[in-house]
């Protein structure tokens, strides 16, 4: 629940300015950016995701402790499983929901 | 120290070990809570309790969302998802949370169409690809959660979305902290914090901790230095005599919060006047509900619910557990009715549940070596 999970900005959308392409263990979902309104991630940032919100930008260096407390809790499998049922399990190639 | 060579930085843990050690007056005995289902879990896996002296008792929190909702309010979203209509659709950690007829998936055997979201606006998703449906999605969760169902609302009204509704049952951390607090059978010396929470609500929330209850807190993050170090951060400002908010967290956690995320919530939600939680019973102020201006998608205005007050079973605790006066290993229904396996309440179903966490890393542990005891 309360899962935290680290995430790389790959692609941005110009007609959608609040979602976001993240990539987390080589998984690519959307996430949406608008709590990070105030202080907008650019491609290449890292961010921390709770259930498919950006929450705040981190470092890289904290995105990949964050990775390790993640499997070191045992979560990193249900990290996996939350990231990769963003937008229905639906793989990226699915046109923005507008 | 079993545990110590496996984490990051070792020596960072040990001096921060020792340090707590250092601290620690032997004559005193040091009750500090943490707040949040995430800490206890963490507390539990990286076995930190071995690592603290005995003086010093850690007391969990009421900071799990699922444990704190009381089994009426599972029953009355599951009475709104009768009508065949009704996809009933939310986390996956709410799947197995009893309620009085059982928990969403036993109704989803029994042909309820539930449905798993990772994520609010992913029911919005489900809403648009089933017009003919209406979309019910279960919202849970403290501050860290509630922006987002927020603008998840926002999304729903622009979009003008008719088949979708949220049954909110979102509730805020201060108010439970507060109850704690007021409670005349616990005495705490400090609090760690919660972590992700205060990304949103930042520290300045606390602050009536230390200048008026006179106890120290210390936002916390989640790896096993982060704890230890919040720990040695309390007991400086014990041995002090100090009682201030700090932030151990500060690579994550901005003083003074989420503006963006504090603004939605503002928009959709106002507070209850009141909220019943599991143990600490009514507690004002302390839940968000939906404001009239999105009534439209707001699913206590657009069903009928029963609003029954259901107690747990009579013989399990969940209550005095929540509450810190007993211990997870009290309850009489605990490691034999009540297991991960097959749960009564809702402390033994979530991972932050502290019964879940007990009996996944201490109770094994402790049969295991009552085991090699009698076999000896």
């Amino acid at each position: 629940m309360c899962l935290a999970i680290p995430g790389k900005i790959v692609e941005l959308f110009p007609e959608e300015r609040n979602l976001a392409l993240v990539e987390v263990a080589g998984v690519r979902r959307r996430v949406d950016l608008g709590l990070l309104e105030e202080d907008r991630p650019v491609k290449g940032d890292w961010v921390l995701i709770h259930v498919g919100f950006a929450m705040s930008k981190i470092s890289e260096q904290d995105a990949l402790d964050q990775m390790n407390t993640l499997a070191m809790l045992g979560e990193a499998e249900a990290a996996l499983q939350e990231i990769r049922g963003y937008g229905l399990g639906q793989e990226d190639g699915d046109p923005p929901v507008s | 120290m079993r545990f110590v060579d496996e984490f990051r930085e070792p020596e960072l843990i040990n001096k921060a070990a020792d340090e707590i050690r250092r601290l620690a007056v032997p004559s005193r005995h040091y009750r500090l809570m943490e707040v949040c289902g995430g800490h206890t879990h963490a507390i539990y896996r990286f076995g930190l309790k071995d690592i603290l002296p005995e003086n010093i008792e850690l007391i969990h929190g009421p900071g799990c969302p699922v444990c704190v909702l009381p089994m009426g309010r599972i029953d009355d979203g599951l009475t709104m998802a009768q009508d065949p209509d009704v996809i009933f659709a939310a986390f996956g950690d709410m799947m197995r949370v009893p309620g009085t007829q059982g928990s969403p998936l036993e109704h989803k055997a029994r042909g309820m169409d539930v449905r798993i979201v990772y994520s609010p606006s992913d029911a919005i998703k489900l809403a648009q690809a089933n017009p003919d449906r209406h979309v019910m999605f279960f919202a849970i969760g403290f501050e860290t959660t509630a922006p987002s169902t927020a603008l998840t609302l926002m999304r729903a009204k622009s979009l003008g979305l008719g088949n979708f509704s949220i049954f909110c049952n979102h509730v805020t951390i201060i108010p439970a902290i507060r109850a704690i607090l007021d409670s005349p059978d616990m005495r705490l010396d400090g609090f760690v914090g919660p972590g992700h929470v205060s990304t949103v609500i930042g520290c300045r929330p606390y602050e009536w901790i230390a200048a008026n209850e006179k106890k120290p807190i210390v936002v916390s993050g989640f790896e096993p230095l982060d704890i230890l170090q919040s720990i040695v951060m309390l007991l400086r400002q014990l041995k002090n005599g100090k009682a201030r908010v700090e932030n151990q967290y500060k690579r994550v956690v901005p003083w003074e919060g989420n503006r963006a995320a504090l603004a939605a919530m503002a928009e959709v939600f106002q507070l209850r006047p009141y909220f019943e939680w599991r143990g600490l019973g009514f507690i004002s102020q302390s839940a968000l509900r939906i404001r009239d201006t999105y009534a439209e998608w707001d699913a206590e205005q657009r069903f009928n619910i029963p609003g029954l007050r259901v107690t747990d079973p009579k013989a399990a605790q969940c209550g005095e557990v929540l509450k810190g006066v007993l211990k997870p290993a009290q309850c009489k229904l605990f490691g034999a009715e009540c297991t991960p396996e097959h749960p009564i309440g809702a402390l033994m179903v979530s991972s932050e549940g502290c019964c879940a966490a007990f009996y996944n890393y201490e109770h094994r542990k402790t049969a295991v070596v009552t085991n090699i005891n009698a076999s000896a």
